[in-house]
């Protein structure tokens, strides 16, 4: 019997441990002069399948930090939900909200923690500085980050991000004569640029779509509040008083 | 019989290992700090050295392998920065470092704005290829130690000392799937210094390295350009010039070059240059710079009969 000859001869298998899964989406944060803009779309996916039209990806941490985190889900809310337990212990310990730079070198350390059995989740962080200013620190998966003006990640990065390249960072324009560009753009204009971004995402990528949620940091008495008073769908969570507010803005994508 | 002996012995194998792994605990204990985590001491890493979460596989360096590329397989999920033109050489004048800042993953430019020069502290600079975090990671964490030998020594920690605690740090993590090739460079009691250090362990004094993938072409000009007795303005621009050349035929290199200058009183940031503004224009108005861009097609034109100079 050849079929038993076969089966004896048979070598031991091994099966890999796979604990990851790409759960589609995107992220992206655009810092102002004295706002921040973080935002992400609500759709998860895996594979061609979609689990749900409604699972957020964008966290407030604290009045002055919000953070998005893209790749793997299950890992992405582990993450923020331990995120969220050190800056509870460090509130309690000092009594105020953990700076956004210590939140940054916060997420590197926590990131780096897990160095041989990393965390599939790409972060970005964006909020207010102790100086009033905006900013956006973007992370990869153990922790290496960097602040930065904006920044797109996850699944449709690479149709997001040369897009802001040019908008924001105005990359192969030339100002006309005796003008200059902006170093900063005011909130309208960049809160236009986060829903064109989305759209054109859902139009020609199909993990992004369904929902988006625009989180708005202002810093304390900040004059751009004028730009978030006729938007419309814009509800606001802060928590605290006379300090930085954060507001998020919630707009319908695509859902097919 | 046998186990209980184990169980209650004092002078069992078994014990003798659980007291030398207290004793190693305890000598940890010694540099345990709150810096890691909150005053409130609920870190992750309460002990002085981090402590990793391991997956709970027969091999958990061929898990790490399996999901982060190491460049060769571009279809895994979890993508490491790489791709790098790093320098540093050591001259009459002090130590130049020079680096440019593209950072890709597979064929995707993740960022073309990387800080590769990480400022340990105002008298050593260290310098950034093959894993991102793991170089930001261990040089800030050298940092550290590098602070406490202050407060215990009542002297700055020497560069070779500095390098090699860096050297025995990653020696000690080898085989795990660490990525870090860097440069230690600053200025200490017997002058300025350059070592090379890598995650295999390798740590190497030297005059003059180059990092990356674009460093041979980073070579390709410095051993042309370089003598000890270069001046600063010389130096800065070979430095310059350099990777700019690693910018412009290294596809995984480019985007813009940090120069920084190390002297007897610490380092000091030079400039940021943009690799493309300079093949056109040069790095503009600074000393050491010929003037005119560094590309051929600018230099060589309006000097050959096919390239005749532009009429106006």
């Amino acid at each position: 019997m050849p079929d038993m000859h076969s089966l004896a001869q048979a070598q031991p298998q091994q099966q890999s441990f796979n604990p990851y899964t790409e759960n589609g989406g995107t992220i992206l944060a655009i810092a102002g002069a004295d706002f921040s803009v973080i935002a992400g779309d609500t759709r998860q996916s895996e594979g061609y399948n979609i689990q749900t039209r409604y699972a957020p990806k964008v966290f407030r941490l604290t009045d002055k930090a919000v953070l998005a985190v893209n790749g793997f889900a299950a890992d992405g809310n582990m993450f923020v939900k331990k995120v969220r337990q050190r800056l509870e212990w460090y509130r309690h310990a000092h009594a105020k909200d953990m700076p956004i730079r210590a939140i940054a070198r916060l997420i590197q350390t926590m990131l780096y923690s897990r160095r041989f059995f990393p965390y599939y989740v790409y972060n970005i962080l964006g909020g207010i500085e102790e100086d009033g200013t905006g900013a956006v620190y973007s992370f990869d998966p153990v922790g290496s980050y960097e602040r930065e003006a904006c920044r797109a990640a996850g699944a449709a990065q690479s149709l997001v991000q040369p897009f802001l390249d040019n908008q924001i960072y105005f990359k192969n324009q030339t100002p006309a004569p005796g003008t200059s560009f902006p170093r900063h753009l005011p909130l309208p204009t960049v809160l236009s640029l986060v829903i064109d971004s989305f759209t054109s995402a859902t139009e020609r990528h199909i993990e992004v779509g369904d929902g988006l949620e625009i989180y708005v940091v202002l810093s304390k008495n900040s004059p751009s509040i004028q730009g978030l008073r006729d938007v419309r769908g814009v509800t606001e969570l802060t928590a605290t008083e006379d300090g930085e507010r954060v507001f998020v803005v919630r707009r319908e994508l695509k859902k097919d | 019989m046998n186990t209980f002996v184990n169980k209650f012995s004092t002078h069992s194998a078994v014990s003798q290992l659980k007291r030398a792994q207290k004793l190693v605990a305890a000598d940890e204990d010694e540099y345990s700090d709150a810096a890691w985590g909150s005053q409130g001491g609920f870190g992750n890493m309460i002990k002085g050295i981090p402590n990793f979460t391991v997956p709970a596989v027969p091999d958990p360096a061929a898990f790490l392998r399996l999901h982060t590329d190491d460049h060769a397989d571009p279809s895994c999920k979890i993508k490491i920065q790489h791709g790098t033109t790093t320098l540093a050489f050591r001259f009459q004048g002090g130590v130049i470092v020079a680096v440019d800042s593209r950072a890709t993953a597979g064929s995707y430019i993740a960022s073309g704005t990387v800080k590769k020069v990480i400022e340990i502290n105002p008298y050593l600079l260290g310098t950034m290829a093959g894993g991102a975090a793991d170089c930001q990671f261990w040089e800030t964490y050298l940092g550290m130690h590098c602070r406490l030998h202050e407060l215990r020594n009542r002297e700055r920690i020497s560069v070779s000392a500095a390098s090699k605690y860096l050297s025995n740090l990653v020696y000690s993590y080898k085989g795990m799937g660490l990525s870090m090739g860097t440069m230690i460079c600053g200025w200490d009691k017997t002058g300025p210094a350059v070592f090379y250090v890598d995650s295999d362990g390798t740590r190497l004094k030297g005059d003059l390295f180059s990092v990356g993938s674009g460093s041979t072409f980073a070579y390709g000009v410095l051993d042309q350009g370089y003598r000890w007795d270069l001046t600063d303005e010389e130096a800065q621009e070979l430095g310059r010039r350099s990777i700019f050349a690693a910018g412009h035929r290294d596809a995984f290199s480019g985007n813009t070059c940090n120069l920084y200058h190390v002297k007897e009183d610490g380092w000091k940031f030079i400039g940021n240059y943009d690799v493309s503004t300079m093949y056109y224009e040069g790095p503009g108005d600074v000393p050491g710079a010929p003037g005119g861009g560094y590309g051929y097609g600018i230099r060589t034109e309006g000097r050959s009969a096919a390239d005749p100079p532009a009429s106006s």
